[in-house]
């Protein structure tokens, strides 16, 4: 709560025009850097300099009209993008052309986002609900494994997907017990989901597949071709994506239209907001609780299957490393909001097709780069995202009068 | 505790510490007890018996060197045991700490590994360089500057908290992944402290700690990994801690912060400096558990390692440490112990395969763990099995409360 009251201190509310300002600021040291980039690779950094020195400019000038958190982030996203532009014009066209292809780049970027999108949209609905959903890492990781399994065992891509997102329920519905009906601490024992989750995968991955790993025949969710590839970049962009990517882009507006256009996703929200309301005029909190946390678990053992069914085709013990905890910062940078959190799981995803592809300049520092989507994160959370507020319940359990 | 709360990260100690002071020792004990019961239900589907098993695992631990009718050979066996369990017991007594502090100012402390990394790989850094240093001098620097590397990567977080109100949780996490991708590189073949001087130049590890920087080892052979003084270490930061806390300014306002962020504010504690003030101190614990376990008995570190950690190692294993040890001196010292002698007994080395295979064992201590920390979050489930309450009553009606 203090860091609350601390933050509002260092950045009182302050005009539009600063914020303006700021966000205008972001944009013109993004194209700064996009100027040095294919296809228009201006050679000089000259152009690219003056518009990120501009943004700098603006940032500060964010900064002293108070949007302290907007200005410091403009101001350094145009010195880094500088930094950026002066790399991109320093090194060759070859490499540059190898790495930017933009086309690639955004399937790339809509593949690492997918798994993201799913679990954020968990995480989305289970947060409005009231229920804080640490345990996503662990509920992708339980429909990751599952889906593979569901799949060899069922012959099917679809018995396997289905099997994940069973699964992925029914670790949910463990949280949702502990959480709801228990009224434990939401975080603790979402905690205790991923410890769970990687327990019982391993155990069952090993005992079944032993050292062999997961058959490599076992069905797969297919691409979807579309006859579009003669159209620039869209075309070589969106002709063979995964089924999965369309279902988590339709999921998207499905739940923004779910949260914010229904009745019961009204009751959804007020349940977040403020149960003891919710519950006098006759909506059962516990339940819609209950459903919106099982929800985000079938949505978040998605996101698993399609990493193993979908995009990487086998399973590893803890192999969504860390995805489901960058589905809590997407949740959180996205402002519990399906849109905003479906930008900002673009934005990380393509922070890791970026590292993906620069390795071409240089292979020693390849695995540097895998860090770059949990910089990313951080800046994010840290940074450009402003104080987020949460559903004013959020993590508080509810006890029934 | 009741209505509008701000993020729920803030009052995680808060909500916590009705049972994490109530209950004396009984309640962790049953925690355990209904884990490891659960956890043999598991062990029994498998087709194995959990008594078997169960009994595996704890000679292994080498924790029946303590009982006094076992004949001289296995005590033997059982005194290099217990030297490897009390090894691993070291750092989770570091890292349990580097949680339960957090815990106590209301912070999640989930960087516990990235930390521990950071002590580690300075350690190495520092201990596989400058040699012909002094034997005292060399350890000393390196201990201080691991130390200090862990403070700096646990204070980034409370900083961040402090000045922005970033949760805590999402950035620990974050710093955990870019330490060990940073460690991986630096490591790694054409990274800038791969061994250049290894005999196989292909394989991904640093440079082996120098002769003179390891840490004395006191029980055993030193050949054979015996006990180095690293856990004296460790039981001198259980005083530490408890003095830290209970007997310092600094501990005093941690723990007004952990009761309320706003009284503390009011009461003129500056919470955002508490919280990187907290940070820092968990850092330091978790940073020195990893300059010691590099000094100790690991001396080089190779990436594959460090990707296996990523998700099981000492710095999460903290977590449930210091949950189950209810974040006190003892606790944490108690649990530490358990988890070692755990994750030791169903070692590939200790565990016989006959009994029970070493690999699906580590899955075992897993599960076991999650289920530990998921029974310690919902305090009423082994209180009201037991009909036990709370000491303190308010806070326990606050529980009910919220």
């Amino acid at each position: 709560m203090s860091a609350a009251t601390l933050t509002r201190r260092l950045s009182p509310a302050g005009a539009e025009r600063p914020v303006l300002a700021g966000w205008g600021a972001v944009v013109l040291a993004l194209l700064a850097f996009w100027l040095a980039l294919p296809p228009l690779l201006v050679r000089t950094p000259v152009p690219s300099l003056v518009l990120a020195a501009a943004a700098v400019g603006l940032g500060v000038w964010a900064l002293r009209e108070g949007q302290t958190r907007l200005g410091w982030s403009a101001a350094v996203t145009g010195v880094l993008c500088a930094i950026g532009a002066i790399a991109a014009t320093k090194s060759g066209e070859g490499n540059l052309d190898r790495v930017v292809i933009w086309s690639s780049l955004a399937a790339a970027m809509l593949r690492f986002a997918t798994p993201l999108v799913f679990a954020a949209l968990g995480g989305v609905i289970s947060e409005r609900s009231g229920v804080v959903n640490i345990g996503l890492e662990g509920m992708m990781l339980t429909g990751a494994f599952f889906a593979i399994y569901g799949a060899d065992v069922t012959g099917g891509w679809v018995g396997g997907l289905l099997v994940g997102m069973i699964a992925g329920g029914v670790l949910a519905l463990v949280h949702a017990f502990f959480a709801i009906s228990l009224r434990a601490d939401q975080i603790v024992c979402g905690f205790a989901i991923n410890f769970l989750a990687l327990g019982t995968t391993g155990y069952v991955f090993l005992q079944h597949y032993g050292s062999n790993g997961t058959p490599g025949d076992a069905p797969q969710v297919p691409d979807v071709s579309l006859p579009i590839d003669w159209i620039p970049f869209f075309g070589p962009a969106l002709d063979k994506l995964n089924l999965l990517v369309w279902v988590a882009l339709v999921l998207v507006f499905v739940v923004w239209l779910f949260v914010f256009r229904t009745p019961a996703g009204l009751r959804l929200r007020s349940v977040g907001e403020n149960p003891r309301a919710a519950a006098t005029v006759g909506i059962s909190v516990y339940k819609v609780r209950y459903l919106a946390v099982i929800a985000s678990g079938v949505l978040a053992a998605m996101g698993g299957a399609f990493l193993s069914i979908g995009f990487v085709h086998t399973f590893n013990q803890n192999m969504t490393a860390g995805r489901g905890f960058i589905a809590l910062a997407v949740v959180i940078v996205g402002k519990w909001r399906p849109v905003a959190a479906l930008a900002a799981a673009l934005m990380f995803g393509f922070s890791q097709a970026l590292a993906q592809r620069l390795p071409v300049f240089s292979d020693s520092s390849a695995t540097l780069l895998q860090a770059l989507p949990y910089v990313v994160t951080l800046i994010a959370v840290a940074g450009l995202v402003g104080r987020s507020t949460p559903p004013a319940a959020d993590g508080v359990p509810y006890a029934k009068e | 505790m009741s209505g509008a709360e701000g993020p729920a990260s803030l009052t995680v100690g808060s909500r916590l510490s009705g049972y994490l002071r109530g209950g004396g020792i009984i309640t962790p004990l049953l925690t355990a007890l209904i884990a490891f019961f659960i956890g043999g239900l598991v062990v029994a589907l498998t087709g194995a018996n959990p008594f078997t098993t169960y009994k595996a695992i704890f000679d292994g631990s080498g924790l029946n060197w303590l009982f006094p009718w076992i004949s001289a050979d296995d005590r033997m066996t059982a005194g290099l045991n217990l030297q490897q369990t009390l090894l691993l017991t070291t750092p989770l007594i570091f890292t349990g700490l580097a949680v339960a502090y957090a815990f106590r100012a209301g912070l999640f402390n989930i960087g516990g590994q990235g930390q521990y990394f950071a002590g580690l790989f300075i350690g190495v850094w520092v201990g596989s360089s400058l040699h012909g240093l002094p034997a005292f001098l060399h350890i000393l620097l390196a201990l201080v500057l691991g130390t200090l590397a862990g403070a700096v990567w646990g204070g980034i977080a409370g900083f961040l908290k402090a000045t922005t109100g970033s949760n805590e949780v999402i950035t620990t996490i974050m710093l955990n992944y870019v330490i060990l991708w940073a460690g991986v590189w630096a490591f790694g073949l054409g990274g800038p402290l791969h061994s250049g001087s290894g005999s196989d130049k292909t394989v991904p590890i640093s440079d082996a700690v120098v002769q003179n920087a390891r840490l004395p080892v006191f029980w055993g052979d030193p050949e054979l990994q015996g006990l180095h003084i690293g856990i004296f270490f460790a039981l001198a930061a259980l005083v530490v801690f408890w003095v830290l806390l209970n007997r310092s300014v600094a501990g005093y306002e941690a723990r007004a912060v952990g009761f309320s962020p706003d009284a503390a504010e009011y009461g003129g504690i500056h919470a955002g400096r508490t919280y990187t003030k907290v940070m820092l101190v968990c850092g330091a614990f978790a940073g020195l558990a990893g300059v010691i376990d590099i000094l100790g008995w690991q001396f080089a570190v190779a990436t594959n390692d460090i990707q296996n950690a990523g998700a099981v190692g000492a710095g999460f294993i903290g977590i449930a440490v210091a949950l189950l040890g209810r974040n006190t001196t003892t606790g944490v010292f108690f649990s530490a112990l358990l988890f070692g002698a755990l994750i030791n007994g169903t070692s590939v080395r200790n565990l016989d395969p006959a009994v029970f295979p070493p690999e699906l064992a580590t899955n075992l201590t897993l599960i076991i763990q999650g289920l530990i920390v998921l029974l310690v979050s919902a305090p009423v489930i082994v209180t009201a099995m037991y009909k036990l309450r709370p000491r303190r009553g308010p806070l326990a009606e606050d529980e009910a409360d919220a």
